[in-house]
């Protein structure tokens, strides 16, 4: 076989590998690395190097660099001028000889020479200028041919391709980046926005400063419960910041009367939910069950809930939770015709009413969060902020806790384990 | 004295021999490089790469043994191919191996 032929297939192997290397590579600078061991061995050249181009800093930084010696410079400061040759010369390599014109070369000059390079290939990809390639003498001291200069070439343009893979890959990367980041500053935005309605809505309503809030974080605490994941709790907080923005259109003297109201007025204040949904529907929350927790959460499984009467399964769950964070919250803060009920009466009234008024899994859910933060199972006191220290450390709650979710679940191991603990020794 | 190795750091003689293998064709290959390195900048004078377990020599290969060869001329030492096959030889002559190498 002619040794023309033999070349052809050493470098024929070479390039099968560079491409194989470089569409199942997933590390770049292996991949680099790599791909100019294949260049140097196709043609058996003594030294080399790749880099890559920043157009931001115009720079060529090397990312592989054989034979070269540590004092060879491993980045290269370009001018527009460089740059503009580069797209005009495309893949095709330049001997040194002609590349001395470029002004980056002048700088460098001495270096190259130093290394005795010979041929310098700039690496374009859509005509954009992604690296360059510096090879030095060949082993055969021979000059490098047509037909080495097409190999080069077409080994370089795999390599080019490759670098523009990366540069690619990082742009998709930095986007991705900045529209988390966007993303991260509009949910922040729409929490400040949502927390600023809920501040508003209890404004209007002098006795039940902080409702809104309260019932938001109330409602979070039941959907953490029920072991729903970061997102659907934050919906769930959002739901119950925002149940009465409808309560903005109702008259102040309605809300803030210090006696029971009477059926006119009721039926007024009843228009809330129905007006809140209307508020919130063509808002394009992340959340889309936000609505529906306004419309729905005066409704009751028995179906004597308002507005529409609605039965279990008719509401949705969203709206049953905002429903037993509502009605906790107002049995557990003074309002101007009742005062605040101790926290063993809304314990039984929860379970009296679970089934009728409450979905049970959800009283279970919440009784279950206030026992596991009285056992100190939790090291989240949430609800000693909302309700105060004393409040929820009165005698007995525990206890009261535990036996309810007895007698709600008995047939659970909990039944078991309980018993035997309320039989034993008082619970703290 | 004669240090023999794949790749493993032993004491460095005058002469060290030197088992390519099959790690010569991979990326991992420049751990047999960086051996090569060592022992010529410790003195060694005479660096002997043995074929006997190598079949083919790939472009990674020859990339690898043109950076041994860089190094030995740099630090004045005679770098000796030994037990090569047939066509490999073929392969280094027609790639100008050949002109730096002595081939036992």
């Amino acid at each position: 076989m002619a040794e023309h032929d033999h070349k052809l297939i050493h470098a024929f192997g070479a390039l099968a590998e560079l491409g194989h290397e470089i569409t199942n590579k997933n590390n770049f600078q292996e991949t680099i690395r790599t791909s100019l061991h294949l260049l140097l061995g196709a043609l058996g050249i003594m030294r080399g190097a790749v880099a890559r181009h920043s157009r931001f800093a115009h720079e060529l930084n090397m990312i592989a660099v054989r034979g070269l010696g540590d004092d060879f410079p491993l980045s290269l400061s370009l001018t527009a001028e460089d740059e503009r040759q580069f797209l005009t010369n495309d893949l095709n390599p330049i001997e040194i000889a002609h590349a001395k014109v470029l002004p980056f070369f002048q700088v460098y000059d001495s270096s190259f020479e130093r290394r005795q390079l010979e041929l310098f290939v700039p690496l374009v990809i859509r005509e954009e200028v992604v690296g360059a390639i510096f090879l030095g003498e060949k082993a055969s001291g021979e000059v490098y041919t047509t037909y080495d200069k097409e190999i080069i070439c077409a080994m370089g343009r795999h390599i080019g391709v490759a670098i523009a893979q990366r540069n690619l890959m990082a742009e998709i990367e930095r986007h991705a980046e900045e529209n988390r980041k966007l993303f991260d500053e509009m949910r922040s935005t729409y929490h400040d926005t949502v927390k600023a309605f809920a501040a508003a809505i209890d404004c209007k309503d002098k006795y039940t400063e902080g409702h809104s809030v309260r019932v938001g974080k109330f409602s979070e605490i039941i959907a953490a419960e029920l072991g729903w994941d970061n997102d659907e709790t934050e919906g769930a907080a959002v739901s119950g910041y925002l149940h009465d923005v409808g309560k903005l259109t109702v008259e102040r003297k309605i809300i803030n009367a210090p006696y029971r109201i009477n059926a006119k007025e009721s039926a007024e204040l009843n228009k809330h939910p129905g007006i809140g949904y209307e508020i919130l529907l063509p808002i394009h929350h992340p959340f889309t069950d936000v609505p529906l927790a306004a419309k729905y959460h005066h409704e009751r499984l028995d179906g004597r809930g308002y507005p529409d009467g609605l039965y279990d399964r008719e509401i949705p769950y969203i709206a049953k939770i905002v429903n037993l964070a509502d009605s906790f919250d107002a049995m557990t803060t003074d309002r101007p015709y009742k005062a605040r009920r101790p926290a063993k009466d809304v314990v039984e009234d929860l379970h009296r009413n679970a089934g009728k008024q409450f979905a049970p899994e959800l009283v279970m859910s919440f009784f279950g969060g206030m026992l596991k933060e009285l056992k100190g199972e939790t090291t989240d006191k949430r609800f000693r902020r909302l309700l105060g220290r004393d409040y929820m450390e009165a005698e007995g709650i525990a206890e009261k806790l535990r036996s309810t979710l007895n007698e709600m679940a008995p047939t659970t191991p909990m039944t078991y384990v309980a018993a035997a603990s309320i039989g034993d020794k008082p619970i703290h | 004295m004669i240090s023999q190795t794949v790749g493993s750091v032993e004491p460095v003689g005058e002469r060290s021999v030197v088992f390519a293998g099959d790690y010569l064709n991979k990326l991992s290959g420049e751990q047999i490089e960086y051996e090569c390195k060592r022992r010529l900048e410790a003195g060694c004078k005479e660096l002997v790469v043995n074929f006997s377990k190598t079949e083919i020599v790939n472009s990674i290969g020859i990339s690898i043994l043109l950076g041994v060869i860089d190094t030995a001329s740099n630090n004045g030492a005679k770098v000796v191919f030994c037990d090569v096959k047939e066509e490999t030889v073929e392969l280094f002559d027609m790639l100008g191996l050949t002109k730096h190498v002595t081939i036992a």
